[in-house]
């Protein structure tokens, strides 16, 4: 049987060393611009704090995947070269790559260093994600978080490489990687700029009754009351009013998070060499606390216990939590 | 390098669940009156849908080409589940017309032979683009959100490659894709019991914020914008460009009468204000917008 | 708009130059909202925290909230939060999911101060309590004890 890495999300370096020192394989970061998908203010990494963190992270037999998994609009393909370079160059165990043309570059430059598709890549079938292993050599890819675990082991069984799934974090209902939502009401591209609902552009009003509207670009995504739960600001966990409606209604998905912590196992047996954590926008606190879950729980499954996971709803978007897609397709 | 060839209209795929005879008397009309010269045939959005439109397909493509248009087969921008991936294996096959790919596993299946990049796929790059011309891909569609800059980069190198460009310039914007059925969602239903609930609203289902304003479409798996997307006063700017197809995403609207102002305006028999205005009338209260080609936020208009 | 005057107000000051002279690195997190106003608000207490970034001459200060300066980021939860969260043992994001955390005003300045905080390697109150000594790592573990008291009794405006 397999045991599978555990892959943790680094939003700082600080974070870096605390997915480490809780038992994390492998820690994915990324750059301080557009090259990556969570291009948010205050978060990422300089070249120089890569370097200490992945000194910190292989002093202690971790490894750093960084993330370059946005997609260069022509003529600003130049930033992009450059992140593969300094990644490489600063010793980097794989880069995430999404766009074929960064993949590619990846390949030809640096041969020997592993790429891993990065979900933003949005391969859902096995001829997909051969078609990057053939033209790229890609050794591992990040499955999009909308397959039941029976699609994963058909996948697994079809593919010449590596599989990582998502098992905790944020819920993304679109397919990743094809959303230009934030682009239409923001001017900033997911695919292009690496922001997801900028917070620049994201608005919280108090409202009389002591609820919350919240806003993306000037247009209304929801309104809580004083008590209800919130989700992040994103056009696809907002509330709208349909014509078949009597009252609004989460048309895409109501906010609630990830957790596949009682799937551990059926994620194992389906064939799955690597578990991936959301969240590199959320705090050290929430690192040390998944992280550590989750290696608790990976041990226990590895060593044939039933696995303890910790409480990890008070983290969860919306105090809420599912296991999606991947218990069953009627989710869709 | 090819020589520089005087743009083209073409007609996308149509996105909704329309009746199968209606379909066809769309597509009758389109072959007798529409000045375009390309038009794009086939299921993009939902393969559920897919069994409804085939049997049609070849009275359909052999109507058009009756009429001298050229056909090419379009294909879905999701493939994940069997019958999909068996969907995107046979079209690939067909080696006796052109196809249109909107997902990489269309890429694998047909690598080596000619075909289509479709406006779904992510092809943001000069880098991607070479690519994909080595495996094959003769002409392509950018994705509707690349600004004007990005464009005319991406056009230039087509040139040199020997690859026509296709760029949206009419219809509402596609903007996500999704695992989910939010028609069947918004009716209390799940994807795997849908009723084809999203023939329903042949333009789509609107979806309002809590405040009223109008947004989003819902259509099916696939979300687009509210106001419709519009280049007409764009059209010079584009041909500087190098863009050498100009797409119209059909709705229930009189697409002959949309196409003739983009061909009268390409032609110059008729001016771009005076088409804006024309077009502004056709598409009533969505409106337009142009965001994303300046720039902007997708969903405004920029004067 | 007169802050509070006296000790705690040199306190404060003093804390914010130590805090900067430490951690540089924060202000290039903050980046472009080192001029942003920030107000910080336990709002079980009867005063607010002002804040302003800057990285040559940081401000500190503490006024009565009905007299409150102008500002352009405002950060609200209860005393006890507000310090899990700036002593990173609590997530930002879940506070604001269960609407304990409270942001209005710039929401990017708010987001660039809470991810610069993050990366400081001893927790911020940890730093202040080791600024003033003895004293003040027992003031922290009783405004600690206090902030865990919920509800804090007779600070509710």
């Amino acid at each position: 049987m397999i045991k599978p890495d555990l892959v943790c999300p680094a939003g700082t370096p600080a974070a870096l060393r605390d997915a480490v020192d809780a038992g994390a394989d492998c820690v994915y970061c990324g750059f301080q611009n557009a090259t990556n998908a969570r291009n948010f203010p205050g978060l990422n990494f300089t070249p120089d704090e890569l370097d200490r963190g992945i000194a910190y992270a292989h002093a202690r037999g971790a490894k750093v995947l960084v993330a370059l998994n946005t997609f260069p609009p022509a003529g600003k393909f130049e930033l992009w070269r450059q992140a593969v370079d300094g990644a490489v160059a600063r010793g980097a165990d794989a880069l995430i790559v999404a766009d074929i043309g960064v993949a590619s570059y990846a390949a030809e430059a640096h041969p020997d260093t592993r790429l891993h598709l990065s979900v933003q890549a949005s391969a859902s079938s096995p001829e997909a994600i051969k078609y990057y292993c053939r033209e790229f050599g890609v050794r591992r890819v990040v499955l999009p978080r909308i397959l039941t675990i029976p699609e994963i082991k058909a996948i697994a069984q079809a593919i010449p490489c590596e599989i990582e799934a998502f098992i905790f974090g944020n819920h993304g209902l679109m397919l990743e990687g094809r959303c230009s939502l934030t682009n239409y009401v923001t001017g900033q591209s997911t695919n292009m700029d690496g922001v997801c609902s900028p917070a620049a552009d994201v608005k919280f009003e108090p409202l009389p009754d002591g609820g919350m509207a919240s806003r993306l670009g000037g247009h209304m995504l929801d309104c809580f009351g004083a008590g209800d739960k919130a989700g992040y600001p994103t056009l696809c966990k907002g509330r709208y009013v349909a014509p078949c409606r009597s009252e609004p209604y989460y048309a895409f998905e109501e906010p609630l998070s990830l957790n596949l912590a009682p799937m551990l196992a059926d994620l194992i047996h389906a064939g799955v060499h690597a578990f991936k954590i959301e969240g590199r926008q959320r705090s050290r606190a929430y690192v040390q606390k998944v992280v550590a879950a989750f290696r608790e729980a990976i041990d226990d499954v590895s060593d044939g216990r039933a696995p303890r996971v910790a409480d990890l709803i008070g983290l969860t978007e919306g105090q809420k939590q599912t296991e999606g897609a991947y218990k069953s397709k009627r989710w869709r | 390098m090819e020589q520089a060839r005087a743009p083209e209209i073409t007609l996308g795929p149509v996105l909704f669940h329309w009746p199968a005879a209606f379909m066809r008397d769309f597509y009758a009309r389109i072959a007798d009156e529409a000045p375009v010269s390309a038009v794009y045939v086939g299921e993009v959005v939902c393969s559920k849908r897919s069994p409804f439109l085939d049997p049609h397909i070849p009275e359909i493509v052999e109507r058009l080409q009756r009429a001298g248009k050229k056909v090419v087969l379009s294909s879905l921008a999701e493939v994940v589940l069997p019958r999909e991936r068996e969907m995107m294996s046979a079209l690939c096959r067909l080696q006796n017309c052109e196809i249109e790919i909107n997902d990489a596993a269309g890429t694998y299946f047909r690598a080596g032979s000619p075909h289509r990049i479709g406006q779904y796929f992510n092809l943001y790059n000069e880098r991607t683009l070479e690519v994909l011309v080595r495996g094959g891909a003769t002409h392509v569609t950018l994705p509707c959100e690349l600004p004007r800059g990005s464009v005319a980069s991406m056009a230039a190198r087509a040139r040199e490659l020997g690859v026509g460009v296709e760029v949206q310039v009419f219809g509402r914007a596609p903007l996500a894709l999704s695992a989910r059925c939010y028609h069947a969602r918004a009716h209390g239903r799940v994807k795997d019991n849908c009723q084809f609930v999203c023939g329903d609203d042949t333009d789509g289902m609107n979806l309002k914020t809590i405040d009223g304003e109008s947004l989003l479409t819902v259509n099916g798996v696939q979300t687009l914008s509210h106001p419709y997307l519009c280049l007409i006063a764009e059209l010079p700017d584009l041909i500087a460009s190098g863009v050498n197809a100009m797409r119209l995403s059909p709705h229930m609207l009189n697409m002959v009468e949309v196409a003739s102002i983009f061909d009268e305006t390409l032609h110059r028999r008729m001016a771009p204000d005076a088409a804006l205005s024309r077009l502004r009338a056709i598409v009533g209260a969505p409106g337009l917008m142009n965001g994303f080609w300046h720039q902007q936020p997708g969903g405004i208009y920029v004067m | 708009m007169a802050p509070l005057s006296g000790a705690l107000q040199r306190l404060l000051a003093r804390l914010a130059r130590k805090i900067a002279t430490d951690n540089p690195s924060v202000f290039d997190r903050i980046g472009p909202h080192v001029a942003t106003r920030f107000i910080i608000d336990p709002v079980n207490l009867p005063i607010v925290l002002y804040l302003e970034p800057r990285r040559e001459a940081p401000v500190l200060r503490a006024y009565l909230r009905s007299n409150a300066p102008q500002s352009d980021a405002q950060i609200a939860a209860s005393l006890w939060q507000l310090m899990r969260m700036i002593d990173g043992e609590e997530d930002g994001d879940a506070m604001f999911f269960s609407r304990d955390l409270k942001v209005s005003g710039n929401t990017e300045a708010v987001v660039a101060l809470r991810n610069a905080l993050d990366d400081l390697d001893r927790p911020l109150a940890e730093q202040a309590a080791a600024q003033f000594g003895a004293v003040g790592r027992g003031a922290l573990a009783l405004a600690r004890h206090i902030a865990a008291r919920k509800p804090f009794r007779g600070a509710q405006p």
